[in-house]
């Protein structure tokens, strides 16, 4: 019991101070190294609830893919960063504004969790015992029958997203020779070899 | 709850073990070693390229559609975990509504085959 508090308070230290990094880092690369550290560290907090599943996916799709976006993001936009840093004193209260109001968002959530005492019995009755049903078990159990709308809603977004991405970004170049394998395949003898009777001292 | 964590145990130990021995090789070798600062030591060799410029480099816009498509069927593949451990218990209706999920990212997939989204040139 004490290594699993020592490893909570470690880990999430871990998670907030690379989270202070990725906001204060100079190089945006950088930035980017330090958010997958905070993946990491919060998949750690999440195997430390047991919430095993979702802290596998976490790895698995931020850590895997949003991440290496992120990434792909950062090199691609020519931005220069040392121009963008210049308004920092002048955007300063607008973001301070934003941040305390996502401040008392979360107090009030949190305050409403810990004064109602339904909240909590909420909490215990939907949770099933985590010997009798495992994490992932629990999860598919619901989605795909109780939350059948949303799931399906779910792949519909998965479906736009990929229609967005292709309309946007992808474009059919001018002058490219392709490789055609159906029309290599169907060249039948006849149309590309020719017997030539050669008759001597003639020539071709 | 903590026999799962339990079963985590080792992964910790191993975690602990990982970054006190890449600590103690980067500190060691920050100790041991003479160091003797030259700006010639960091400078490129002969045709070498220039060793600290901006890691930022310009992308092709088109690295970004293969990674967007990867992570799209990323998030489908996941979805098809918890579905192939449980479905002994969601029946038949859970089986459809997954086969109406994979219908109709197929259906995006035949589209971006047939757009030519996933070849490179």
């Amino acid at each position: 019991m004490i290594i699993q508090a020592l490893a909570f308070y470690v880990f999430a230290a871990i998670a907030i101070a690379s989270g202070v990094m990725v906001v204060t880092s100079r190089n945006p690369v950088h930035s980017v190294l330090y958010l997958i550290l905070a993946f990491f560290n919060a998949a750690a907090l999440f195997v430390l609830i047991g919430a095993e599943f979702i802290a596998m996916i976490l790895i698995v799709v931020y850590v895997g893919a949003v991440a290496v976006l992120f990434l792909f993001v950062v090199m691609m936009l020519d931005i220069n960063f040392v121009e963008l840093r210049q308004g920092f004193m002048r955007y300063m209260p607008i973001g301070a504004l934003i941040g305390l109001v996502l401040l008392a968002e979360l107090v009030f959530v949190g305050g409403a969790w810990t004064f109602s005492g339904e909240a909590t019995q909420v909490m215990l009755a939907k949770t099933p015992e985590i010997a009798a049903v495992h994490n992932t078990e629990a999860i598919g159990n619901l989605m795909y029958t109780r939350y059948v709308y949303l799931f399906q809603a779910a792949g519909l977004v998965l479906l736009v997203a990929m229609i967005g991405a292709i309309v946007l970004t992808h474009r059919q170049r001018d002058g490219v020779r392709k490789q055609r394998i159906g029309a290599q395949i169907a060249v039948r003898r006849e149309d590309v070899v020719e017997v030539v009777k050669v008759t001597k001292g003639g020539g071709v | 709850m903590t026999d799962l964590l339990a079963e985590y145990l080792p992964i910790l130990i191993f975690l602990v073990i990982a970054v006190g021995l890449s600590a103690v090789m980067v500190a060691a070798s920050m100790i041991i070693v003479p160091q003797k600062p030259d700006s010639e030591k960091v400078s490129a060799y002969e045709c070498g390229f220039e060793a600290f410029n901006d890691s930022r480099g310009q992308f092709d816009v088109r690295f970004y559609l293969v990674a967007i498509l990867f992570i799209i069927f990323d998030l489908e593949v996941a979805f098809l975990f918890p579905w192939a451990v449980s479905l002994g218990n969601i029946g038949i209706f859970g089986f459809w509504s997954m086969m109406v999920f994979l219908g109709v990212l197929t259906i995006g997939f035949v589209y971006e085959w047939r757009k030519g989204a996933l070849e490179w040139e």
